[in-house]
Order: C-alpha cells, then structure tokens, then sequence
C-alpha cells in the first residue's frame, strides 16, 4: 500500500523533512521511487515567485529539445539551479543524466497578459516540451510553473535522497508546502511520470489507495481537457478531477468532496440543496470514485487539504504544532518529525469531510 | 383396408405428439377441459380383443368401444406442447412429446398461404450466449477490499432522463458558497436498474397486467426498491391515471397512438407526475413487425382503454408521421415534453441494429437536451405475437452494440448523458442479476425486461418452440389471453408475490456481483472488472481476454 505524507509550514522547510516524514513509514512502500513536489518556494527561488521555473529530468538532447521551444516561444532564462549529485554504485538509483531547475521571464508579448492566458501558455509549453521529449525518453517534464519545483525518480528513497544529498538541510533549498510519496507505481508500469504528487496549472494531487474507478475515470477525464494525459497512474485523475472541478468549473472545494464521493441517494435527497447535489452526481457520475483512496491535494493558494474514499477504506492522520502541519497515512511518519506536538489534537478525518489548512494554518472540517 | 392418404394431417406432420397411456386413464376429462387449444378431445376407439374361455384353446374375437384421449389432428387446433393436460391429470396418463420429425413449418405454409405467427422470442438456438463467455473477473482483495453484501450499504438507483454535462448545468454560485439552480433542469428520475418491459394491456391479460402493477407498487411502497413499469403501449386503467401509483409508471406512446386520448383526458384530473414517457419506434424481438395484437385478443375493455372501441387494429411497423431523426426529436420535444410541462422525462425506445450507433449519435448531439434515455432493444427478447420469419430471422444481438454505442459516447465525451437502458434476452437463463450486472460493466444505466416477466408469472412456455402461443389469446396460463375463463386461471396475487420475490432476490445477487469488485454504486462503464473467454467476444467488447 501507497504511503503518502505532506508538510505545510509557517517556516521555509528543507525535504530532508519530507524524506524524514516517509521514512518511517517504510514498511508500508516498496521503495521503488520517490517524488516530491515543492510549492511556495524559498532559498534560492525566493526572489522569483512569479516566473515560471522549469523541472525536468532528461539526456542532454532533451536539455536542448526543451531550451529551444521556450526560447523559440520567447521565454528567456533568468535563475538556473543545477543540484549536485553524488552518484555511486552503492546507490539504488536510475538517474538521469541531467536534473533542470530553470526559471524563466515571460515572453514580451504576454507583458500585458491576464493571469488566466499566462497560464494557458505554461500549461501549453509543458505539454510541448513533454512531446518532443517522449520519443527515446529524452527527458520527462514534471513542471512548468512559478513558484513549484517537483523531483521525481526511481530507487530507493533513502539513495535518491543521499544522491541529490536531501538528507542534509539547507537554505538553499527550502519550501512552505512540500508534498512526497515513496512508491513507484507498481499497478503499471514503472515510469517517471507515474509517481505521485501530480501537478497541473498550480493543483498538486497525490493518493494512495488503489482507483478501482480507474478506466471510468480515465475515458471521462480524456475528453475533458488538453492536459487530462498520461494516466499512467491510477491516481492522477484524482488531480484532474481536482481540477476540473476546481478550476474549469469554478466550483468551491466542497463539491470535489461531492463529485468523488457523492453522498447516498436517501442522505443526498434530504439535504436542502439536494436538487443541485443530485444534478452533479448525474452529470459527473464518471468522476466518482468508489476504491479505497486518502487524497493531499493542494490548491494554487496552497491551500492543502485531505479526504478520503466513502468507506474510509484508507487512514490519513493530521499532526500539528504552532507553526507547520504534516499530514500522512501513518502517523509513526508524524510523530518523527513533530515529535513535540500535542499528540491528542490529531486529527483522523472521517469518511465525509475534507480537512483544510489555510495560509495561516488554520485546520476546518468541513462536513459534507 | 384404406389407400393412404398422403396429405392428411397425422400427429407426426405436427411438432408435438401425445404420450397417452388409456389403462392409467380414468377419462376424468380434466386435460380435455384444460387444453386451451382444443388439440385434445375424447374419442371412442374400437379394440379387437382374442380370448379363449374352454378347457382347450378355442381363441375367439371380441370387439369393443373403449373411450379414450386423442390428439387432434388438425394445423389449427395442434398442439403446442405446453403441458398443460400433464399438469392437470391425476394419474399422470398424458403428455405432450417433442416430435423431432415434425413437418409442421412446411405443411402450414403449403395449406395456409399465409406467414406462421405465434409469440414467444427467437426459437434458433445457436451459439453460447455471449453475456455467459464473461465472467465478472476483477475480484478486489488486497489493495482495493472486497465488500460485504449483506453489511455494507449500496447505492443502485439509475438515471432515467437526459443529464446535462457538467459545465451546461444551470447553476451558479451563490453568497452562500453554495450553487444553486438559475435555470430549468431537465427532469431526471432516479429509479431502480431494472424497468419492467413494456407489455401492453392488450397483450397480457387484465389479470396479469394488475399482477405486474401490484408487484410493482408493492416493491415501492414496501420493499424500498423503486421498480418503474412501463404501460406498453395500449394505454392504462383510468383508476390507474388517476392515481398515486401514476409515479410508478412508464408511459408508452408507439406507432398507433393507442390509448393516448384516454392519457390525455384523465391529465387534468391526475395527482402524480408518471415516471416518464417512453415513445416506442421499434422493438428488438421482432424488427419492422408492428405490435400485432391479434383479433381474437381484442376484447371490449382492451378496445375502450385503447380508445378504438369496436374495431381490431394493427399498431403500424413504424411511425406513420415520422421521417427522420430530427422530426422525432421534435416530435418528443413538441408532444410529451410540453405535455407534461417539461417534468417528466421522455425516452426513446428503437430495435438494435447495425445503425444504431448513427442514431445515438444524432440523439446524443442533439442540441437541445431533450431526450431523457435510449432504450435499445435487442433480439433474444419479445413477448408478444409476431412473425415467425421476423422472430426468427431478423433483429440485432444487444451486446455489442449497447458496447458500440457506449464507446461512441466515450469517443465523444458524452457518456451519461443520454442513459442507455438495454434489453434483449436479458436473464434469459434465469439469472438476470448477472446479465444485467454485466451489460452494466460495458455501459448500460439500467435493463429492462419483459419475457422474464411472464415467466416469473407463471409462462409455460420456452424458446425451443413450447407453448409460444401468446398470440392466439388461448395462453394456457392466462398471462396473454383475454378470454375470462383462461385469465382467471391467474391468481394476479400470486403473480405479484412471485415477482416481487424474484426482485428481492435480483437485489442480492446484484450486491453479491457488486461487493467481490469492491463497488457500492453501479458498475456503469467498469469493461475492466469484466473478463471475456473468447478471444473474438474480448476483442469486439474491449475487454481483456482470458483462457
């Protein structure tokens, strides 16, 4: 079973956090991989919130490849970081020959731009990039937004992060909202892209559990949206449902709740607004999700939140101190990295709410 | 002694003989009576007898009259195998045979000149059902836990009216944080996943047809489980229309309009919605044949519900006003919608065929949202009386092409959109949980049913040619006849608590397909918790193949 862990602080956070967060969660992956996405950034991206900064792994080919299509575009490079690596045959690790995080200024011509075309671009320049790299996997494209780093690779957790030497804290490299998971998919096929957190147009998703919704999902989610590919993992169309639901409907995040796990007819029917409720588990019947599943997601004001399958068929568990909040499926994960914390103030969401912490770290429950 | 007479009528020209053993017989007359068919009548045979009475052998002859049971050997009044002379004899003196060396689909053609009709569904059989070459093969056990039918709590109820895909709902966002509507939805009623058939008024017995409507109501209003019955089309009992039970129906409106002036008058006076309209363009049994409800079935109160009083007629095989795609749409637009002040739902029924696609398609692009379900309706089925050529020869299986038009849907992001409610030979076997469950899993909201129905009534009849009479209205268990004396044989009681019972049990088994898959809701799309062990059956469906 997935392990899934996320961090959200007052404080920039270096990963070795996150690193220290799964570990302890060891027996319950396989440590086939490990991945994280970064949010609210500081160190060395502290000055660049605004600009989109690249992530990417990939062959020295696919380096030029994915330069040229945004410098063709009119992006031009401003922040480039290249993490050091220790690479060893002790470790268990598939690298890749280069690790990307490259910052860039908007072209001239979107100086006057609304947010909203800025960011159809950055999704547009992503997927480009992705499909020029695919063939001979020249490289894999994780992100292309400001503000959000994601390093994703497959071995063992512990060797990944003696690799990119994440053990060892830093100024350098810190965040506010880190999300991780150390688990490779093993549902399907191994590939970089199948391992969670997933991240489209600032919402960050990651699961674990198993979709049994999967191929409903999937030929629902296709059709809905350019950036709804991939789905080599059963877990990324929780994301997209995140999304669509979120950002191209323009519904509040309640009704994600409401659309992943409509409530029963008889409870649904006396609800005051159960005509509205009953309209969109109709229309969106095909994004329901029926498996055993705990989801983080986080939103592009970083909100971060958390829910659960309708059986709670999967445990989560929320831990907080005055200044940062871990979320993970075990809460061994926790205890070792909040150890200080009022253990009694945890929080075990139940099977019809969505937990949510704000900016200031406020925690709502909200019922469904 | 007699020349032969090559082309009289003998049991062995007919499809059944009798089995008939006179030193069992106590001539109590009960098979005579019971044969609706007349196929059976009392005869007097005369026996030659030898005996000797002496010390010495000094044979003698004896003849006498002994009455006996016999068939008769007629093309009209021949017997259809349906077993009722053996239900009602004491002795267990007589019974229909299978006469494989019939010659009766020729010599009733020779002497008729005329199509053979009778009821019943397809009677080729040919191949393994496709629904039984899969088998529910995604069983949830370690990463996604198996549920427990009996404890956990499910939640099967289908759509039954167009849903509106999500970014066209009428809703905005209110002060509150909450959506709320800002403009009109389409009706959709939420309703159990299996619809009882549409069998008209006419073509089952008052008895029968009551029976079914008492089921029904009794699933609603006492079992929880909201079974919907469509009327067929023929019309209904004022009593009915003007009832609470209204909701529980489905409205049929087919190519002869039948009944629907009595629909319209009782509107003013009716307290409930009906639970939709369905606008019958053809059925799946018997393609291009017309609901064909034969004369002799045609009583008076089949002909006042009709609204024709006096007169038999045919339903015509198509809609006589109705030219193309477009016009039907406009057609349900113009009529049921705005009838019914746009709160029921209309739905369309048609014959699978190798067009079916084309005219999902056309449906589900429509622009105007309008219509409420597609049922499609494939060969296997039929209750009614038909053509034997068209029963026999003509139609479209319902699995793949339900599979053919979920996809297309798929192709199109439209999924759901349009509900698609199959029918066909569904539970043909008995079992209709896993029939239904599948077709489900490759893309059905729902099933109906109607041939299952009748035999859950009672039906003595088979698809390998038993019985198959509904359209003479002699049925022998009074379940298509109109004839008082044969429909009181029907306890309509007893047909609603054997239906009712077969429905609880449905509803276990649909949760017992449910829980090893780890679902509690319908399994609507889910090709991959099926799997296929037939490599032409896996690919056609896309669904993975096993062996």
């Amino acid at each position: 079973m997935c392990r899934i862990g996320a961090i959200k602080s007052k404080n920039y956070t270096h990963p070795s956090k996150a690193l220290l967060l799964m570990q302890s969660q060891q027996k319950g992956h396989d440590n086939s991989g490990f991945a994280m996405v970064m949010q609210d950034l500081g160190g060395i991206f502290e000055g660049y919130k605004h600009l989109p900064t690249l992530s990417m792994a990939c062959t020295d080919e696919g380096l030029n490849l994915a330069e040229n299509i945004l410098h063709d575009a009119g992006f031009r490079r401003v922040l480039q970081w290249v993490p050091e690596t220790y690479p060893s045959d002790d470790l268990d690790i598939i690298a890749m020959p280069n690790y990307v995080f490259e910052t860039f200024s908007f072209p001239k011509s979107y100086k006057n731009a609304t947010q909203e075309e800025k960011e159809e671009l950055l999704l547009d320049m992503r997927l480009k990039m992705r499909a020029a790299l695919e063939p001979d996997e020249q490289g894999f494209v994780y992100s292309f937004w400001p503000d959000v780093v994601t390093l994703k690779e497959i071995g063992d957790p512990r060797d990944i992060g003696t690799f990119f030497n994440l053990w060892e804290a830093d100024e350098n490299f810190t965040a506010k909202v880190i999300t991780a998971q150390c688990r490779q998919n093993t549902n399907y096929d191994i590939v970089r892209y199948a391992a969670h957190p997933f991240f489209l147009q600032g919402y960050t998703g990651l699961a674990n559990g198993e979709n049994t919704f999967y191929q409903k999902n999937k030929e629902m989610q296709a059709k809905l949206h350019r950036g709804y590919i991939g789905f080599e993992s059963d877990s990324q169309c929780f994301l997209y449902s995140l999304h669509y639901i979120h950002r191209q409907l323009k519904w509040p995040l309640q009704y994600f709740k409401h659309v992943i796990t409509p409530l029963p007819f008889h409870e649904m029917n006396e609800r005051e607004n159960a005509e509205q409720l009953r309209a969109i588990r109709q229309s969106l019947t095909h994004l329901e999700i029926n498996g055993p599943n705990t989801i983080i997601g986080v939103l592009p004001d970083n909100t971060m939140f958390t829910c659960c399958d309708a059986k709670k068929l999967r445990p989560v568990v929320i831990g907080q101190t005055e200044d940062t909040i871990a979320i993970a499926s075990e809460v061994c994960g926790i205890n070792e990295i909040l150890p200080e914390r009022d253990w009694s103030t945890d929080i075990y969401p139940n099977e019809r709410e969505i937990v949510v912490i704000n900016e200031e770290l406020e925690v709502a429950r909200w019922k469904q | 002694m007699e020349t032969v007479k090559i082309h009289d009528t003998t049991p062995n020209d007919l499809p059944w003989k009798l089995r008939y053993d006179a030193n069992r017989c106590t001539l109590c007359g009960s098979c005579v009576a019971a044969c609706s068919f007349r196929a059976i009548e009392a005869k007097i045979e005369r026996r030659r007898m030898i005996f000797s009475e002496g010390d010495l052998p000094d044979p003698r002859a004896r003849f006498s009259a002994v009455p006996v049971i016999k068939q008769v050997n007629s093309l009209k009044n021949y017997c259809r195998g349906c077993g009722i002379c053996e239900k009602v004899c004491p002795n267990d003196a007589i019974a229909p045979v299978r006469n494989p060396d019939t010659r009766h689909p020729i010599v009733t053609r020779c002497s008729g000149g005329d199509s053979i009709k009778r009821g019943g569904r397809k009677n080729l059989t040919g191949s393994i059902r496709t629904l039984d070459q899969l088998r529910v093969g995604r069983i949830s056990q370690m990463t996604d836990p198996s549920l427990d039918a009996q404890r956990h709590t499910f939640d099967m109820l289908a759509p039954f009216g167009r849903i509106l895909p999500a970014d066209e709902l009428p809703m905005t966002l209110g002060s509150n944080g909450k959506l709320v509507s800002n403009g009109h939805m389409p009706p959709v009623n939420s309703i159990y996943p299996v619809i009882i058939g549409d069998m008209s008024i006419g073509a089952l017995s008052w008895r029968m047809w009551e029976g079914v409507a008492m089921a029904v109501a009794y699933l609603n209003e006492e079992c929880g489980l909201p079974v919907r019955m469509c009327s067929g089309e023929g019309g209904v009992p004022m009593r009915l229309l003007k009832s609470k039970y209204l909701k529980y129906m489905i409205l049929q409106i087919a190519s002869g309009h039948f009944g629907w002036n009595r629909i319209l008058q009782a509107m003013p006076e009716m307290i409930e919605d009906p639970a939709g309209v369905l606008i019958k363009i053809g059925q799946g049994a018997k393609p291009g044949d017309g609901g064909l409800l034969q004369a002799q079935k045609v009583a008076e109160h089949v002909m006042a519900i009709r609204g024709v009083p006096k007169t038999d007629l045919l339903s015509p095989p198509n809609h006589q006003g109705l030219y193309s795609i477009e016009e039907s749409v406009q057609k349900m637009f113009l009529s049921f919608n705005a009838a019914f002040k746009f709160r029921v739902p209309v739905a369309i029924k048609v014959a699978a065929s190798s067009t079916s696609v084309s005219v999902f398609n056309n449906l589900v692009r429509d622009p105007y949202n309008i219509v409420g379900g597609f049922f499609l309706d494939g060969i296997d089925g039929g209750t009614a009386a038909a053509h034997e050529v068209s029963l026999d020869h003509t139609g479209h299986p319902i699995v793949s092409k339900l599979r053919d038009c979920y996809l297309a849907a798929v192709t199109q992001g439209r999924q759901g959109q349009i509900p698609l409610w199959a029918a066909g030979g569904l539970g043909k076997t008995g079992d209709l949980a896993a029939d239904a469950f599948k077709m489900m899993c490759l893309g059905a909201n729902g099933v109906f049913t109607g041939k299952l129905i009748l035999q859950m009534a009672g039906c003595v009849g088979n698809d390998q040619g038993r019985c198959n009479a509904c359209n003479t209205g002699l049925c022998p268990a009074g379940i298509t006849s109109q004839n008082p004396a044969l429909a009181h044989r029907l306890d309509p009681e007893q047909v609603a608590e054997n239906i009712v019972n077969y429905f609880l049990a449905m509803d276990q088994e649909l949760k017992k397909l449910m829980a090893p898959i780890g679902n509690s809701s319908l399994p609507i799309g889910r090709s991959d918790a099926l799997v296929a062990m037939d490599k032409s059956v896996a690919d056609r469906l896309q669904v993975q193949y096993v062996c």
